[in-house]
């Protein structure tokens, strides 16, 4: 269950152009190489990894400090209130600007799925990894190891759904559908993403 | 509210633009020289199969007079679709409407009606505390918001100009674009590369060099702009000037190739003070330094003085005063306009460094006054302000330059008049020619077509 949720969660990241996909289809036209297409995906799911990471080590330390219901209340309200922001504010992200090292690409995907709260849409996969057996067989800090470990394990995962989507569909745009596709496929991904943050907040909320 | 796909007039490359439906409308601002009526955005009809072509449709007066309006733009266009910050769910539905004189921004919104209505007015004094300039003048949408390029200071500072950014979506002014100017300090046109993350200003005047009128001593002192700077757009610093020379005065508008993965574009410079010859030049990168080089001369026609303006009498000739040119959207044609001898040119600029031309119409001018084929009498103005549709078949061209330089140059009035010339053939549409009592004593300055056209977008992907 775990596992399909965080592949499917991953090959509904990958989906969106904002989380990568389409940035390394412009590197490779822009140069007309495939090879760049390529070589920019390792760096797009690192920075992918980093931040979905991050989310699953603060909930996996938080958990190991309170108790299961604070825990996924915090967690949904905190995703119910990021889902309404990003479902209602008008705010357009920019860092950066074409030309980017693979390091810096990295690093605009670590930003772009932290603004657009990848990691958080998660939370209720990672509350939901805490051992059955709890604190009062361990001690709190191999409790936090282990939560963090799954929890790690568990954004991997997530990663490799994500960036194999993202991988096929650039592929696909840039050798056989190309770009005009744009036009009528690109879904408003982001208004659904935040009713999918929203939705896995009362998800979690109801979890508690 | 956001849209559920991109908006359709969003292109991911110029080739796809290229194939854009035809504009069903053209907007026009007109502006009252004597400042005592409110200037105005005329709609024009440019559908061939309406019972209204070629006549003004849709009229939307401002508030105020006095603006002088110039130069506008769209508030969102097909950068929308650039991958590292997309945002393609916005409607290309707003014109950014500055006024040249009063310093007021326009915001007016076209959706779903002829005439186009006014929402917002940033008033001169916002953008005198936010970002310290005045005289707002090309408006791009990109990356980061809209940028406006603006001739002078503000509290009384004739300069530097520059640019400032405004919200996409609130039409605020967020601040000074310029992080380090370097030694830029006249302003006027600016585009970019945008996939290269290199922007591109060239230099006019301050307001005191151009409000009243041309001034001769500084033309023959040399002292109008004659630079090209060059910027990284993304740390919004100068990297460096070019100089064209300084008897090239006024490189004004600045055309680069639509195709992102170029590095190459054009610019038209008014006038030479040797010959009063007219050029175009091409800028290019290379090893690493940017560079120009001049591809199209265009020499001045000799002229008797009695047929002259006093301005141009010592002279005996007519300036092209080459003042605007447009670049297809296909990086095929360009076409530039010259003012003075009542002219405009088509070139072929397949190959970049040697443009050749393949057309001419001849419209209006100083001298000549040819006249219009859908109305026989001696025409004033010439062809000026030049646009180019998506498709590149049609190009609209107006008449006025600016309010106080027309009557330099066309003392006994300059007229108002909006023409249109199919590329093909390269002849005058003689059913379209709106002119006189059209446009209610107003002067028409630019043209933008409904959806976009050639200076309008910006495209991420070739």
């Amino acid at each position: 269950m775990t596992v399909a949720t965080a592949l499917l969660l991953g090959a509904f990241h990958g989906l969106n152009p904002a989380m990568g996909w389409l940035f390394a289809v412009a590197r490779g036209l822009q140069e007309r190489s495939r090879d760049l297409l390529l070589a920019s995906l390792p760096a797009i799911a690192a920075g992918h990894l980093a931040s979905v990471g991050l989310v699953a080590v603060v909930v996996g330390v938080t958990g190991s400090l309170t108790t299961a219901t604070v825990l996924s209340i915090a967690g949904g309200v905190v995703l119910v209130g990021f889902g309404l922001w990003r479902l209602l504010s008008k705010r357009h992200f920019r860092w950066v600007g074409m030309r980017l090292s693979l390091p810096q690409l990295a690093g605009w995907s670590f930003l772009m799925s932290s603004a657009h709260g990848a990691g958080l849409m998660l939370i209720p996969v990672f509350t939901g990894l805490r051992p059955a057996e709890s604190a009062e067989h361990a001690g709190h800090l191999a409790h936090a190891a282990r939560s963090v470990t799954a929890g790690l394990g568990v954004a991997a995962l997530h990663t490799v759904g994500m960036v194999v989507v993202a991988g096929v569909v650039a592929v696909i745009v840039y050798e056989v559908a190309g770009l005009t596709v744009l036009r009528r496929a690109w879904f408003n991904v982001d208004r659904m993403w935040a009713v999918a943050l929203v939705a896995a907040g009362l998800f979690t909320l109801f979890q508690a | 509210m956001a849209l559920w796909t991109p908006d359709p007039t969003f292109y991911a490359s110029p080739r796809d633009a290229a194939a854009a439906p035809d504009e069903r409308y053209a907007y026009v601002v007109a502006f009252d020289r004597q400042a005592a009526r409110p200037d105005a955005i005329a709609v024009l009809d440019t559908d061939p199969a309406s019972s209204g072509y070629g006549g003004v449709v849709g009229w939307t007066e401002l508030p105020t007079k006095g603006d002088e309006l110039h130069h506008f733009g769209w508030n969102a266009c097909s950068s929308a679709l650039c991958p590292y910050a997309p945002h393609p769910h916005v409607e290309r539905r707003y014109l950014v409407v500055p006024g040249i004189r009063s310093s007021r921004i326009h915001i007016l919104d076209t959706k779903d009606r002829v005439s186009p209505e006014i929402v917002k007015v940033v008033e001169a004094e916002e953008l005198a505390r936010r970002a310290g300039y005045s005289r707002p003048h090309t408006v791009h949408c990109g990356p980061e918001g809209l940028y406006v390029s603006a001739l002078g200071g503000a509290n009384g500072e004739d300069g530097p100009g520059g640019i400032a950014i405004l919200d996409h979506q609130s039409f605020e002014v967020l601040g000074r674009w310029e992080m380090d100017r370097g030694p830029q300090y006249f302003a006027y046109d600016f585009w970019w590369h945008i996939n290269h993350d290199v922007l591109i200003t060239s230099e006019w005047g301050t307001p005191s060099m151009i409000e009243n009128g041309l001034v001769g001593e500084l033309l023959l002192g040399r002292k109008y702009g004659h630079r090209l700077h060059f910027w990284d757009l993304r740390k919004r610093r100068h990297l460096q000037e070019v100089d064209l020379g300084d008897q090239y005065q006024m490189p004004l508008e600045l055309r680069p190739a639509h195709d992102p993965t170029q590095t190459y574009g054009f610019v038209g410079v008014v006038i030479s003070v040797e010959d009063l010859s007219a050029s175009v030049w091409t800028w290019f990168q290379e090893n690493g330094r940017w560079q120009v080089s001049k591809v199209i001369d265009i020499p001045a026609e000799p002229a008797d003085p009695a047929d002259l303006p006093d301005l141009l009498k010592p002279f005996g000739a007519v300036p092209p005063l080459v003042t605007d040119i447009d670049l297809s959207v296909d990086d095929q044609r360009l076409y530039v306009s010259c003012w003075g001898t009542g002219e405009l040119k088509q070139f072929d600029v397949s190959d970049p460094f040697k443009p050749v031309e393949i057309g001419s119409v001849r419209l209006g001018g100083i001298v000549r006054g040819t006249p219009h084929p859908a109305d026989g009498g001696r025409l004033r103005g010439g062809p000026q302000m030049v646009e180019v549709s998506r498709d590149g078949r049609r190009v609209y061209v107006s008449n006025s330059l600016y309010g106080a330089w027309d009557d330099q140059f066309y003392p006994e009035g300059v007229g108002a008049w909006l023409a249109k010339i199919d590329t093909e053939s390269f002849t005058l549409d003689k059913r379209f020619f709106p002119h006189g009592d059209d446009f209610r004593g107003l002067r028409p300055h630019q043209v933008r077509l409904q959806g976009g056209d050639a200076s309008s977008d910006s495209y991420c992907y070739p």
